[in-house]
């Protein structure tokens, strides 16, 4: 689960980890009672808003509705901007970088800081980085932050409000099942106060039962993504136009893969899992073919999986939606023979092997069979 | 015949966690039929209960006293998974195989460390377990693709792993171990660890590393082969074809920037002389030529 910038924020401020003030709009007359000296921040789900002119500083409320008017509706690479941010300008002493996030190779968490903040932090050379793994059994103690700190440059106040931040952003990472809390620029003002300039937070999905608050969240889903999400089923929209459903999420992967190496273009992913329920299978079906695509692929290696039920609810599906989609199948499992048997029955093209049926999708979208 | 293979053999004694539910019933028969020594069930509230003929304890640590278990397997649901393994860990058992899919990896940041801490082996979560075909299953896979032989198989993925072993076994490579090490990005067996234990294995002469995108396990995997494996190694990658910063099913499975591509995976193996099959159904047809 990803969160705009000023969700994140809302959450960062839960933690006391200090945030400028800003108020949140989506139409420039929305905005009441900013900050009148502020910078105006497209809320997108990416990243590279600044470079694409999606945060600007504006004064005054006439500016500032000025700017939030221009920014509102951007496409910033391929996101419309629905929201506007606006937030207190800060006074930028310094910009320094803190993040939490998972390091699945040490299977821990890894600790980055730098002194070089506000840039992306790819492109901060390796020597000018802190970095220390914080294991959960463990726990974040003060020698990190005390090392940390001494990092960063830091003394006195600076050094324990940076220190307390870090810690803070630690039992957020931990607290919200966070995959990455992420301060970048973490601010120091001419004033001496330190503040979150932004904030990202991706928090696990497979939480998201600890943490229903979130369940509801402008995801970066598609429309039928969020269909699919909200049915419990896996489902990604892709460029192409064969819609492909396979079970398991490896096998859905080379599916695709082999598809694409005999010439055909993948437009969805749907793993249906390890289900042969029919219901399940026609729900899943009935987002497959609200996708619209020009052939479905259907490739199932179930070896517990029951083929028949399976070829069940695909039929029940097309039945039910009067869908005229032609579809190539492969099926193994339990019950295979029956599993041909029903689907033949509704006109569907069958073959042996993925590579086989993988040709024969290409073949029929093509108009060839 | 004494036939060695990796982590699981015909001697290990299984205890199944959560054996009452729907998947624990079923795999329990399943396991079984396969030769598995399942020696206990374990289900908090259920003691003195059978399953399948399987004597049901209300703790970890009583199934272990009683039955001699050393090995456990979990189809707890994820809000209660940890929780279950922790218990396994400490009642002592050695080898721990989570199939339970969707825990939190804030759980497995707990559960993996403690594990290795107590000297214990985790295989997942969100696998489909671990066979030494001819011997002993512990895990969902469908037993009659399996054939005994020399090949060691480790996976990140469940069904694909099938259809990769179905053609290996109808080629004739009959395989040593294979381990679904899981598409979690916290697990407790990885890839390299798992080529570690084949190179070890007497039983293991050739390997099959089934991996795809997300995170850098095959590149680690393949330096390791570089350095560590002297039998020979085929590999598969799937997702060439997958989109960054799309989530492809498995919680492990998103390039990230440029991190986690098949490209930069079948690189790094074809660097390490690993030969990387096209098509799922090539490594059974590579394996012939190492």
């Amino acid at each position: 689960m990803k969160f705009l910038e000023y969700k994140a924020k809302g959450i960062f401020a839960r933690y006391g980890i200090p945030v400028p003030r800003g108020v949140v709009a989506s139409r420039p007359e929305e905005i009441r009672d900013p900050p009148l000296r502020a910078m105006v921040k497209a809320q997108v789900l990416i990243g590279g808003r600044g470079k694409a002119g999606g945060i600007r500083p504006a004064d005054g409320i006439a500016e500032i509705r000025d700017v939030a008017g221009r920014i509102l509706g951007m496409d910033i690479h391929g996101y419309t901007v629905r929201t506007v941010y606006v937030e207190e300008r800060l006074d930028i002493e310094r910009e320094m970088y803190l993040s939490f996030t998972i390091d699945r190779s040490a299977r821990d968490t890894l600790l980055i800081a730098s002194s070089m903040g506000g840039v992306e932090i790819e492109a901060v050379p390796h020597e000018q980085l802190f970095m220390e793994h914080v294991p959960a059994l463990v726990g974040l103690h003060p020698y990190v932050l005390r090392a940390l700190t001494r990092a960063l440059g830091l003394e006195g106040h600076l050094a324990e409000k940076v220190a307390d931040i870090a810690r803070r952003s630690y039992d957020l990472y931990r607290a919200e099942d966070a995959e990455l809390v992420e301060i970048n620029p973490l601010v120091i003002t001419k004033d001496h106060r330190v503040v979150a300039g932004d904030a990202k937070l991706v928090v696990d999905d497979n939480a998201e039962y600890r943490h229903l608050e979130y369940a509801k969240l402008d995801q970066d889903r598609t429309p039928l993504e969020e269909e699919a999400h909200a049915k419990g089923i896996t489902f990604v929209q892709l460029d192409g136009d064969i819609g492909v459903i396979a079970n398991g999420a490896g096998l859905t992967m080379a599916t695709l893969d082999i598809l694409n190496l005999k010439g055909g273009k993948g437009g969805t992913f749907l793993d249906l899992g390890g289900t042969d329920d029919p219901d399940r299978v026609a729900q899943a079906f009935e987002i497959l073919i609200k996708a619209k695509p020009s052939v479905i692929l259907l490739n199932i290696f179930g070896g517990i999986t029951k083929a028949d039920t399976v070829a069940q609810g695909v039929k029940r599906a097309l039945d039910g939606m009067h869908a005229t989609v032609p579809v190539v199948a492969r099926i193994k499992g339990v019950n295979e023979d029956r599993a041909r048997e029903i689907l033949k029955g509704v006109g569907m093209h069958s073959a042996d092997t993925i590579e086989e049926a993988a040709e024969l999708a290409v073949q029929v979208r093509r108009g060839g069979v | 015949m004494s036939r060695t293979a990796v982590l699981l053999t015909r001697k290990t004694r299984l205890l199944v966690q959560g054996i009452t539910g729907h998947q624990g019933t079923f795999h329990t028969r399943a396991m079984l039929d396969y030769g598995t020594k399942v020696v206990a069930g374990v289900r908090a509230g259920k003691g003195g209960t059978k399953v399948e003929g399987v004597s049901v304890y209300d703790t970890v640590r009583e199934a272990v006293a009683t039955k001699r278990a050393n090995a456990s397997i979990v189809f707890v649901p994820a809000p209660f998974a940890n929780d279950a393994i922790l218990e396994a860990i400490e009642g002592g058992v050695g080898l721990v195989v989570v199939i339970t899919e969707r825990i939190p990896f804030h759980d497995a940041l707990e559960f993996v460390p403690y594990a290795r801490s107590k000297g214990c082996t985790i295989i997942g979560p969100n696998c489909p377990g671990i066979i030494s075909p001819g011997q002993s299953k512990a895990g969902i896979m469908p037993s009659h693709i399996f054939s005994a032989g020399d090949v060691g198989v480790v996976s990140r993925s469940g069904t694909l792993t099938y259809e990769i072993v179905n053609e290996m076994t109808r080629a004739g490579f009959g395989q040593s171990t294979c381990i679904g090490i899981g598409g979690d990005p916290i697990i407790g067996t990885n890839t390299v660890e798992a080529l570690a234990l084949f190179q070890k294995d007497r039983a293991t002469k050739r390997i099959v590393v089934v991996g795809e995108i997300g995170g850098t396990a095959e590149e680690e995997a393949a330096e390791f082969i570089k350095k560590h494996v002297t039998k020979p190694v085929v590999a598969y990658v799937a997702g060439r074809t997958a989109p960054a910063g799309k989530r492809m099913g498995h919680a492990g499975a998103i390039i990230q920037g440029t991190r986690g591509t098949a490209e930069s995976k079948v690189k790094a193996f074809a660097d390490a002389g690993v030969p990387v099959a096209e098509y799922p159904r090539d490594a059974a047809a590579l394996l012939g030529s190492t």
